[in-house]
């Protein structure tokens, strides 16, 4: 390559990691901030502002799910394994809610409870036939837990 | 194979060959969008939790995934136009701006169709969608530099200057949902492990991901050859070539 070629390609990807790492490192120092929900892990050990909303993101853990006789008023316990939080919710769940769903909560928290105001499902990467899922909830594979009856009802 | 791209540098050869490929790159878009669309919308098979709306996702991904392509090409070809000082390849990247800005909008449009009835909600503020509507607006950037400087060298420059600075952000989109907690979903199709669905869901995805590129390439050498015609008219074969189309008609 000419030296004068190769002086000016250096230059632009000199200038490029620069400015890069600069970015990186505004990114490293604002982790926290640039996660869109918590863990119930941090919801356990405090790490929240108390009387300020706090979106908590976890699995719906599989037989926590009460719903009132009246009314729409649910409540369910939010996992990530190692850690729990409960939620109540007053109003319409989204499509996907259902035991073992990720779904993001957002609310305050009283006396340990999150009083949600929106309930968002989170969907994962993994797509399946229906009756792929199906076959595998026949052979008692985990996956297959997730589909409602509804869902089969419907297809 | 480097004789080959540099003939491309040429406008005489670039305008005469991107006919026969533009074609080409037409019929073979036109094939694979149908039978990806047909195939993806009629005969995959429907999602065990999202039942059919998840079918969005034939349109969304590509969508998503060429705007990125496109912006990661315009910024090698601003680098290819400073270093070897080459015209086309910055020609080739204000071509390219519209498209890939457009696929992105499409991207945020159909992530909002299928984020209402999935998530329960058309948009929130999360890293990953963050992210993408910083490269919508650095699109809109390099837009904006080409409508406003006049002299065409200049505007080339400061436009590759805007898109090469703005491939940090290209990482960012693409580890957003892996290194902070996002709503939307981290990657079905990696490159280095098998996707997280079936073959039947996936074949159709990458042949429209296929016909997205071939769609684009097509639409790119179309626009080329009217921006490299309104750069070159002074040139004598560009006069020439006029000629020849008004003595047809």
């Amino acid at each position: 390559m000419h030296p004068k070629r190769k002086q000016k390609l250096i230059f632009i990807l000199a200038g490029l990691a620069l400015v890069g790492s600069a970015v990186g490192l505004v990114l490293y120092a604002n982790t926290e901030n640039m996660s869109w929900f918590r863990t119930p892990t941090e919801i356990a050990t405090g790490d929240y502002v108390i009387g300020q909303s706090v979106r908590v993101g976890g699995l719906v853990k599989v037989g926590s799910v009460a719903r009132a006789d009246q009314g729409l008023e649910t409540s369910f316990t939010l996992t990530d394994g190692a850690n729990e939080v409960k939620v109540t919710y007053d109003k319409i769940m989204p499509d996907l809610f259902r035991e073992g769903q990720g779904i993001v909560a957002e609310g305050k928290v009283v006396e340990g409870v999150l009083v949600a105001s929106e309930v968002l499902a989170k969907h994962d990467e993994n797509y399946m036939p229906a009756e792929a899922a199906e076959a595998l909830e026949r052979a008692g594979h985990p996956m297959g837990m997730g589909i409602n009856q509804e869902y089969k009802e419907q297809y | 194979m480097w004789t080959w791209f540099h003939k491309w540098g040429s406008p005489k050869w670039f305008y005469d060959m991107s006919k026969p490929w533009s074609f080409w790159l037409g019929l073979l878009s036109i094939i694979t969008l149908s039978v990806g669309v047909v195939w993806g919308l009629a005969f995959a098979p429907s999602d065990y939790q999202m039942g059919n709306s998840y079918r969005i996702i034939f349109v969304h991904v590509p969508a998503a995934f060429s705007a990125q392509s496109i912006y990661m090409g315009m910024a090698v070809l601003g680098i290819i136009g400073f270093v070897w000082k080459m015209k086309m390849s910055f020609m080739m990247a204000k071509v390219l701006a519209p498209i890939g800005c457009s696929l992105a909008i499409l991207a945020f449009i159909t992530g909002a169709i299928w984020g209402a009835p999935t998530w329960g909600t058309p948009w929130v503020w999360d890293a990953r969608i963050i992210s993408v509507l910083v490269m919508v607006l650095l699109y809109f950037g390099v837009i904006a530099i080409h409508y406003v400087i006049d002299n065409q060298t200049n505007a080339d420059k400061a436009a590759a200057v805007l898109t090469i600075l703005g491939t940090i952000n290209i990482p960012i989109i693409k580890y957003s949902v892996e290194w902070w907690n996002t709503l939307h979903q981290p990657s079905s199709i990696k490159l280095t492990e098998k996707p997280a669905m079936p073959p039947e869901m996936f074949i159709p995805l990458f042949i429209m991901i296929f016909g997205f590129y071939f769609f684009i390439g097509y639409l790119s050498l179309v626009r080329g050859r009217a921006e490299l015609l309104e750069r070159e008219r002074r040139a004598g074969w560009v006069k020439d070539e006029i000629k020849a189309q008004a003595e047809k008609y």
